[in-house]
């Protein structure tokens, strides 16, 4: 009852009722309930921010040892996060495009992509800042920062791999391939200071809990809840920009040929 | 098995008749070594030094400017159009061109790498366990390119865009390539990795690749 060919018609018939998730990713209900979320999500992205960056300067301790530059951490912990966060979810795209062809998968890795790149720069900028005063260095050949470093590249690949293409479903394929492989550089990062005992620490967040002092933990927290918020803003605006372009591209094509006809 | 080595040889014919090909790539591959004394200086102690990350970094650069001759001819004429309905699967056709093309371009920079090594000063020994390196790990090389010939196949503009999506995945390969030259203790490590890695990717990328073929032509 979905029809990728043609994602401005909604079919929703009572023969076979589709689950919620097909109906909350159909591109053109998807651009019902997205439109309306915008706004409030903007606002709480904000207030977020608002919260995360006065813990940051006013109610956190400065390190006994750093000083005040670890409060870089707050901007370069969730920056980092989101690096890899995001290719998790191209990577998820990318399997969504293989393998049930559908319609918004495509839109979402080609959406996520250049975030993506721009949370990974500016993880490996914030780093570059804070490794400066603490470690005498702007660049260390590290396990970490060469994995991340490596990631960057992916990602600049895969944009430019999107933008090679005209036909972009040939090119949501394409790229789904080389994200899947490109996918091999994640565990790399993730376990880069496990793995090689450099310069970067080891994890101080895990699953089993927090080497950091609550007092920090917390505008941390915000801190990565907010720029979580801000990449699902600007996933959305920008999976909306697409679809849009999209059909503006079908709409001018039909036109092209009634004219010629 | 014989669809396979049909096509290989078929590739390898192709290239003895037409010829000029490797003799290009190997051209290129002593001169990319031969221009870094001139750029760090004719110091020996340095050069000799430096000679293995050089020729590998000269390998890893003619073998990547190269990928683009993957598949590219066989686009051209349709032969790959042809290969995809053949009763050979795709994935060994894949295989058998990886062989073909490792053939065609590391083993002539393999021959042609005593005369980097006479260039840039390397003692025997260390030209050895480099050329021993090239040998395991070229072939990760060509099954990257693989992949990255194979996505871009279908794109007029595409000659640069492979390299610069194998070359984050090949860095590993170097990075295992050049120390498997360098320290002796440690080579053995290095150079079993090397084998692991080229091993696998041999094994996986033509799967990769096919699938690339099929989904972009379709």
């Amino acid at each position: 009852m979905l029809d990728p060919q043609r994602p401005d018609v909604t079919l929703d018939s009572a023969a076979s009722k589709p689950n919620w998730f097909s109906r909350l990713a159909h591109p053109g209900s998807f651009m019902a309930w997205s439109k309306p979320v915008l706004l409030p999500l903007g606002a709480v992205t904000v207030l977020a921010f608002a919260a995360g960056l006065w813990f940051t300067f006013f109610n956190s301790p400065a390190d006994y040892q750093m000083g005040d530059t670890v409060r870089i951490m707050y901007i370069h912990v969730p920056n980092a996060i989101l690096s890899e966060g995001v290719y998790a979810v191209m990577f998820v795209a990318a399997l969504g495009t293989l393998i049930w062809r559908h319609p918004l998968a495509d839109v979402t890795g080609k959406a996520a992509a250049p975030l993506g790149a721009a949370f990974t720069a500016l993880a490996l900028y914030t780093g570059s800042l804070w490794g400066r005063p603490t470690w005498g260095t702007f660049w260390e050949w590290d396990g970490r920062m060469t994995s991340t470093l490596i990631l960057f590249f992916i990602y600049c690949g895969i944009i430019a791999l999107w933008r090679a293409f005209d036909d972009q479903l040939r090119a949501a394929r394409i790229v789904a391939i080389v994200t899947l492989v490109g996918a091999l550089d994640i565990p790399v990062v993730k376990f880069s200071v496990d793995w090689w005992n450099t310069l970067h620490q080891p994890a101080s967040l895990t699953l089993g809990g927090s080497k950091l002092p609550p007092e920090m933990l917390l505008p941390l927290g915000v801190m990565a809840l907010a720029f979580g918020l801000f990449f699902v803003l600007l996933l959305l605006v920008s999976m909306r920009t697409e679809i849009l372009r999209r059909r503006a591209d079908s709409l001018s094509r039909q036109a092209a040929a009634q004219s010629a006809a | 098995m014989s669809g396979l080595l049909t096509i290989l040889g078929r590739d390898l014919r192709l290239a003895a008749r037409t010829g000029g090909d490797a003799l290009t790539l190997v051209l290129f591959f002593v001169m990319a070594g031969a221009i870094m004394p001139f750029a760090i200086g004719p110091d020996r102690v340095l050069l000799q030094k430096l000679a293995p990350g050089i020729i590998w970094l000269a390998a890893f650069l003619s073998m990547l400017l190269g990928l683009d001759r993957l598949f590219r001819a066989d686009e051209d004429d349709g032969t790959l159009l042809l290969f995809r309905h053949a009763g050979t699967p795709l994935e060994a056709i894949v295989a058998a061109k990886l062989m073909a093309h490792w053939l065609l371009t590391a083993v002539p920079l393999l021959i042609a790498s005593p005369l980097l090594a006479i260039l840039l000063s390397m003692d025997t020994a260390v030209w050895g366990r480099t050329a021993l390196a090239l040998l395991v790990g070229t072939p990760a090389l060509t099954a990257f390119g693989t992949i990255g010939a194979a996505v871009t196949v279908s794109l007029r503009r595409g000659g640069l865009l492979a390299p610069v999506l194998i070359l984050p995945l090949s860095i590993p390969v170097l990075i295992f390539g050049v120390a498997s030259v360098g320290a002796p203790e440690g080579s053995s490590a290095a150079i079993l990795f090397l084998a692991a890695i080229s091993l696998v990717s041999v094994a996986f990328c033509p799967f990769a690749a096919a699938l690339a073929l099929r989904l972009g032509s379709e």
